[in-house]
């Protein structure tokens, strides 16, 4: 590493960009529905905002507070900020910063794996900012074309293709891991398929059983190493 | 309605947005590049991990382009092109917009039975109910992380520490529940034990998994490393492609 770079300098100015940005963000997000309320001449009706929010905001927001929690540490402050802005975490932009990882080489909580994080969730959002932005302009010619019958079973099957192969490439190096966490969440999946539902908070659960197994295998090879 | 929706001030106020978010996604993308170069680290990794991140991206970005598509018809073209691009998911969206429609009395999601009041009430629904990961970033990431890190500092060994193996595990826990719920799904999904429910993303995941296993193969026995940034993008293809002719 480079003696006269100030990596406590750049985290810095990160935390300051990342929650700036954030703010900016949240209060054009909040303010966009009252100014093109505005613009149609009616204003969004509050109460039955609040009443909707009641109905099926609650377990969104759970979720959220869940997603910070697990996804922060895995991001780190560059990639956390930019995922919470960007949005499409768990079918994008955590397995785009696992992988970026992995192909990195880098460890968790290290310089490097920060700024390949960052690098790889602006990459990624642009991606599909660029993406989103062309497809608008060509929405016209575009449309018959992905929404044609035969193009829908691929486009549903979006997360199981990528979570194959993604389970490919971590579970063969954790084998022993990876079975339990995915003969429980299996046999639950079964025994309770109104959960398949909730498959998003089902995550805490399923990594909280991997993470207890994990730190067991860790005490023990370090209790034999020592 | 439809025609206001997709009026030229509703595009300049949503693109507006978007293109502040793909500024601010320019503007650490490059402090991360400069920073990764003056600690060392080789440019060819950092180009290697853009690489790979914009291959990876392309795929799901079409799936989410759909989702735009979907709602489209309904809220008109910006407002659903700014959610999918900011903070939105593709999975929430949808069943979000449903929800608040039924609150606000127009009974289903259609361009039909809006109203400028429903609209205005719908998309702030849409913002409020997802924005708390953002809140909670703002206010406690640095926070969060710098504790995080206090108890990571007790030594550095050379050893692969446990910080690595949480993340890993961690992934593999999400990973095994979404594998376990398509399982749960084909088997309990059309009633209890029934083996009727959806086969179709079992085999899109086992055939994804299959292609990687060879992507892997050729990656790391036939030394052909630069495939590894297409490698999950190449898998997908692959498994989306299963879906179709299945």
């Amino acid at each position: 590493m480079e003696k006269n770079y100030d990596l406590e300098k750049y985290n810095q100015t990160t935390h300051v960009i990342g929650r700036s940005a954030t703010a900016v963000t949240l209060v054009m997000l909040v303010g966009a529905p009252f100014l093109i309320g505005s613009i149609l001449g009616a204003m969004p009706n509050l109460s039955a905002a609040a009443k909707g929010y009641l109905a099926v905001g609650i377990i969104w927001t759970v979720s959220s507070v869940v997603e910070f929690l697990v996804y922060t540490p895995m991001l780190g402050a560059g990639g956390g900020y930019l995922a919470f802005i960007t949005g499409n975490l768990i079918n994008m932009k955590i397995p785009c910063a696992m992988n970026a990882r992995e192909i990195a080489g880098t460890h968790t909580g290290t310089p490097e794996n920060e700024i390949i994080s960052t690098l790889s969730i602006a990459a990624s959002s642009l991606t599909t900012i660029i993406v989103l932005s062309l497809g608008v302009l060509m929405l016209v010619p575009l449309q018959p074309v992905l929404q044609s019958e035969a193009l829908q079973p691929a486009f549903a099957n979006v997360v199981p293709a990528l979570f194959g192969a993604m389970a490919y490439q971590y579970f063969r190096r954790n084998l022993k891991l990876a079975c339990v966490p995915l003969v429980i969440m299996t046999i639950l999946f079964t025994l309770v398929p109104s959960l398949i539902s909730q498959t998003s908070i089902m995550i805490l659960p399923g990594g909280a059983i991997a993470i207890v197994l994990a730190w067991l295998s860790w005490k023990r090879n370090k209790g034999e190493g020592k | 309605m439809i025609s206001q929706l997709n009026s030229i001030p509703l595009y300049l106020i949503c693109g507006g947005i978007v293109a502040f978010v793909a500024v601010v996604c320019v503007i650490f993308m490059i402090r991360a590049y400069r920073a990764g170069i003056a600690i060392g680290m080789d440019p060819g990794r950092l180009k290697r991990t853009l690489t790979s991140s914009v291959t990876f991206s392309v795929l799901p970005s079409v799936g989410i382009l759909l989702g735009v598509i979907a709602l489209s018809g309904s809220l008109g073209t910006p407002w659903p092109w700014l959610r999918l691009s900011v903070i939105g998911a593709l999975h929430y969206e949808t069943q979000v917009a449903q929800a608040a429609a039924e609150q606000v009395g127009i009974g289903s999601l259609s361009a039909s039975a809006m109203t400028p009041e429903a609209f205005a009430t719908i998309a702030l629904l849409m913002s409020v109910c997802i924005m708390w990961g953002m809140v909670l970033s703002l206010f406690f990431n640095k926070g969060y992380l710098k504790r995080l890190a206090g108890g990571k500092k007790e030594k550095s060994t050379g050893k692969k520490g446990f910080g690595d193996m949480a993340m890993s595990a961690m992934f593999i826990g999400l990973v095994s529940t979404y594998i376990g719920s398509y399982i749960g799904g084909f088997v309990s999904g059309n009633g209890m034990f029934s083996f009727k429910g959806d086969l179709t993303p079992i085999i899109v995941a086992a055939v994804s998994a299959l292609v990687m296993s060879g992507f892997i193969y050729l990656c790391e026995k036939k030394k052909m490393v630069w495939l590894e940034s297409f490698s999950i993008a190449a898998s997908m293809l692959a498994g989306m492609l299963a879906a179709i002719l299945l």
